[in-house]
């Protein structure tokens, strides 16, 4: 059940230091501080531009396809039970996932900078397939870093990304995920920020990047918000999303910080359990450290080395977590929970039967949470689920975890 | 908070640091200092302890030892990979402090010693508990590459209050108005890094490198000395009359790609050979 708050958490955030209450800040070289202060201000000036906000909601309309559908999944509900599920269904933009929304808003500020090049960072490819996309909307040379691991998990998406025109450097330092993915872009950032700019694809990293994609996804919630008040004549009693960077939960929960009659539940992965190594639930089993640029909470041991860890997700096989998060989780605002691999896998083949929608393998994991939540809710409750992508991309994993690999 | 006015375990007030004794030593002889990066414990950490003792009697005036960790993202290839062997050996830092311990207290190795460390460790250990450990150990300063001016000043206090430096970086990317914040909370030496990137060996220096350090060296009376991309003795003379002291990474710990598999001996003693040809290099300039 929902924590009590603790302290109320503000929307005001961060402070001009990157602060989410202890949270955020910049931890990073000082060869990188300059290009973030050029690049806060930029975005500053971006935001207050009426012309870039209507090119933005241009693009999030013609080419992206929002607003996404807000839709009840009612075969979903019966089999469970208690609460209407109703599904954000970021999984239908274009892409494939809630990354465009940050992706292209990012590109946008790029462009505005005068940059040529474009970096990323991707776990299960779908920001790279995301800032692959926008690069190639707007003509920017674009460069994407994934771990040899994911790029294996992820084949589709690394050949889509390939076809738009990207350069897919595979990483094989580390454990060859999303983490090493992550500093290796940064290292590139370290020596090219005068014509490159870094399209983060998560509420992580160094400020000003959390609250960036934070305003970028917050489109989701917005949205869910308007319909959930011109549908139902409401609010939703709850709203679940999956985490690992964060970004498709900040986008969802943040307009919903100052409902306080909204819960907000996050699911983290479990993996295959609660042993160090097994799984990426920095929330629930972490504590606050320092990871890539940012203090919040973090995988790792008692001496500063980041852990392992693990997830049937390529894009929630994360040591960290934004750091808005751990503000809202040490607030009392957002409850963070964990599903392991087996459960996320469940819910994927039952949102399939049920409902004929294949989730990416990370939303599973908030259906799955989902499924926990409805019955404890009630009958006559609203629960809404960020469905953040669809699932084509983890066909070829999961037919090889059930047996069947489609070769 | 707490309180600035920590008694210090081991700080002797009148006892100049041993970075502040030896620029005043060197500036007063003309010369430049070699200071020669490690990494804590590659191949492990007894050869180390050698490679050190080795360096310090072949030349080096100071030593810069890295603290393995498992995400350093301002490093690159060279650096990196080295980090990734030392933590395989399961090194921890308590063990890296009792080395350093023991160089002081039975090798007698009396040269200045900073850790170059991320601000995951220290933050982890507790930036009190870190610091009274580096006093206790005998280290002398500390560079924290990923702890930018704006969240230094507790680190900055706190080391001051104990006697320890707490050295700065400057890089091609920092403003000049910027460069002056920077310089204010630093003590030892000032670090700057000749190139905006990631470390590892360059070819080229960038042209303006020589302008920077000379504007530096006129707003500080702190020493300044240059990291990032020295290769050998041809950088280190082209470089040794600009700045107060050369930092020499990733050609150094290049050559120990491999050494586990290697007699101790040939290793420390092919590092000692290379030490001394690049402090050969500084003395000729
Ligand atoms: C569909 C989908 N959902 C969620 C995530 C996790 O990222 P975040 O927590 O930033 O939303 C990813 C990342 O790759 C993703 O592709």
């Amino acid at each position: 059940m929902p924590a009590p708050a603790t302290s109320p958490a503000s929307t005001a955030l961060p402070d001009a230091l990157g602060r989410f209450g202890a949270f955020g800040g910049r931890f990073v070289p000082e060869t990188l501080m300059d290009a973030l202060n050029v690049l806060a201000g930029a975005y500053a000036e971006a935001q207050a531009d009426p012309a870039f906000r209507a090119k933005l909601q241009d693009y999030y309309a013609n080419y992206v396809g929002r607003p996404s559908p807000l839709y009840f999944a009612e075969r979903l509900s019966k089999l469970v039970g208690g609460a209407d599920i109703y599904l954000k269904r970021e999984d239908l933009n274009h892409t494939g996932a809630h990354k465009i929304n940050n992706a292209i808003g990012q590109v946008l500020i790029a462009q505005r900078m005068g940059k040529t090049r474009v970096i990323a960072e991707t776990g299960a490819g779908q920001h790279g397939v995301a800032t692959a996309t926008a690069c190639a909307l707007t003509g920017l040379e674009c460069t994407i870093y994934m771990g040899e691991e994911d790029i294996r998990r992820q084949k589709l998406n690394v050949f889509n990304m390939r076809t738009m025109g990207a350069t897919v450097v595979p990483v094989t330092t580390g454990s060859r995920t999303l983490r090493d993915a992550t500093n290796e872009a940064m290292r590139d950032w370290m020596g090219s920020s005068e014509q490159t700019h870094y399209t983060i694809g998560s509420v992580v990293g160094p400020h000003p990047f959390p609250m960036i994609v934070r305003d970028f996804q917050s489109i989701i919630g917005q949205e869910t918000r308007e319909q959930s008040l011109a549908r139902l004549g409401r609010l939703p009693d709850a709203v679940v999303a999956c985490v690992g960077g964060g970004s498709n939960a900040a986008g969802m929960f943040y307009p919903f910080i100052n409902d306080d009659e909204v819960a907000l539940i996050g699911a983290e992965a479990g993996g295959r359990g609660p042993n160090s190594g097994d799984h990426a639930s920095s929330l629930t089993q972490g504590r606050p450290g320092v990871l890539h640029g940012s203090f919040s909470y973090v995988l790792q041991d008692d001496d500063g080395q980041t852990d392992d860890v693990h997830s049937i997700s390529a894009g929630l096989d994360y040591p960290g977590v934004g750091p808005e998060h751990s503000y809202w989780k040490d607030c009392g605002r957002v409850r963070y929970e964990s599903i392991t691999d087996a459960e996320a896998l469940d819910a994927y083949h039952v949102l399939a039967r049920r409902e004929g929608i294949l989730p990416a393998l990370e939303s599973s994991h908030a259906v799955a949470q989902a499924m926990k939540e409805a019955p404890a809710l009630g009958a006559g409750k609203v629960l809404v689920v960020c469905l953040s992508g669809r699932g084509d991309k983890d066909a070829y994993e999961i037919a090889r975890l059930r047996g069947e690999p489609m070769g | 908070m707490r309180s600035p006015t920590v008694n210090p375990p081991h700080s002797s007030e009148n006892v100049m640091n041993r970075i502040d004794a030896l620029f005043t030593r060197l500036r007063s002889q003309g010369r430049r200092a070699l200071m020669p990066f490690l990494t804590a414990g590659d191949p492990e950490l007894e050869a180390t302890a050698a490679l050190i003792g080795e360096m310090v009697t072949r030349g080096a005036d100071m030593v810069e030892l890295g603290i393995p960790y498992s995400d350093p993202i301002a490093d690159g290839p060279v650096i990196a990979e080295s980090y990734t062997r030392a933590l395989r050996t399961g090194i921890k830092l308590a063990s890296i402090f009792a080395m350093v311990e023991r160089l002081r207290s039975s090798e007698r190795v009396e040269a200045p010693i900073v850790t170059m460390v991320s601000y995951a460790i220290v933050h982890r250990h507790g930036v009190t508990a870190y610091l009274d450990r580096a006093v206790s150990s005998g280290v002398d300063g500390l560079i924290v590459p990923d702890l930018p001016v704006e969240e230094a000043a507790d680190l900055c206090r706190l080391a001051t209050a104990r006697n320890l430096s707490l050295i700065q970086l400057v890089t091609p990317t920092t403003p000049r108005d910027r460069a002056l914040k920077i310089i204010a909370s630093t003590t030892g030496f000032l670090y700057y890094v000749s190139v905006a990137g990631i470390t590892g060996e360059r070819r080229e220096l960038p042209p303006e490198l020589a302008d920077n350090v000379a504007w530096l060296r006129s707003q500080t009376k702190l020493p300044v000395c240059i990291g990032f991309g020295i290769s050998g003795p041809d950088q280190i003379r082209q470089l040794a009359p600009v700045a107060d002291g050369l930092i020499v990474g990733s050609a150094l710990v290049r050559r120990l790609r491999g050494a586990a598999e290697r007699p101790r001996a040939e290793v420390v003693g092919e590092i000692g050979g290379f030490v001394e040809e690049l402090a050969r290099a500084l003395t000729l300039t």
